[in-house]
């Protein structure tokens, strides 16, 4: 396919003042407490989250009426400098078994507690199939336009 | 469409999203974006300068012309909403991270 863009990998890195098995620990263990609660695919409210600490763990999303929604699994575990997920929500924000990308965390110490957390999130071409969707809408009545004025909606909330 | 909207934040600005729409209905070159617009060539290529930074709009040379065209792959968008997640994400983390501090240890 002509015009076919690969794109690149979302990098990105923050530091944190904590030891590194300390950082490692929050991210997986405390999940449920930092990851910004509007971003959860469950039908109610979101109660926690949970990444099972091992390869081939869940990675899951507890509703507060208990129904559990998947959102991906674990790749590698490898504490604490290393953590793999399977990312596994699409364009649309829910979950689809089809779809794995990558979602890899390096924690590196940088000083005396101190930590250099570094996030690649990656495969993003397979989110194609939903991409060939976005493309289809591009210049039609409620396409792209319709994206827009949906986006100055929720920009003025 | 929550997903997409998010995507948008290099749109916030109303000529910003006016080069997009543009953009939306075929490629063009600086100067033809500039025609109607309110505003300069100069400024018409600092708004495509961050829209191509956001990864929404693309650009390829046709002869000696450079033309924009947004992503046709619709990636852009996508990749540019999962920037501002993660960052919004990892913001979040390292709070809580120092909040919770070495207790446990």
């Amino acid at each position: 396919m002509t015009g076919l863009i690969q794109p690149a990998p979302v990098r990105r890195s923050i530091d944190v003042k904590v030891s590194q098995k300390r950082a490692f620990e929050v991210f997986t263990g405390s999940i449920g407490a930092w990851w910004p609660r509007s971003h959860h695919i469950g039908g109610a409210e979101m109660k926690s989250i949970t990444i099972e600490p091992r390869e081939g763990g869940r990675w899951f999303e507890t509703g507060e009426d208990g129904v559990e929604c998947d959102w991906g699994r674990v790749l590698v575990w490898d504490p604490f400098g290393r953590l793999v997920l399977a990312w596994q929500i699409d364009a649309q924000f829910r979950f689809d078994p089809a779809l794995t990308t990558e979602v890899e965390l390096s924690f590196t110490p940088v000083g005396e507690r101190q930590t250099r957390v570094e996030l690649e999130h990656r495969n993003l071409d397979r989110f194609g199939d939903k991409a060939e969707q976005i493309r289809g809408q591009i210049g039609a009545p409620g396409g792209w336009t319709k994206v827009l004025e949906d986006y100055a909606g929720y920009s003025a909330d | 469409m929550a997903y997409a909207n998010a995507a948008f934040a290099a749109l916030a600005d109303p000529t910003r999203r006016e080069v997009f729409e543009r953009l939306a209905a075929g490629g063009k070159s600086v100067g033809e974006l500039a025609q109607g617009l309110p505003v300069s060539r100069p400024a018409v290529s600092q708004h495509l300068k961050v829209l191509k930074e956001a990864g929404l709009v693309t650009q390829e040379a046709e002869g000696t012309r450079r033309v924009y065209h947004i992503d046709p792959n619709g990636l852009g968008a996508l990749r540019a909403w999962l920037d501002q997640f993660w960052a919004q994400a990892l913001e979040a983390f390292k709070a809580e991270a120092e909040r919770q501090g070495e207790e446990g240890e």
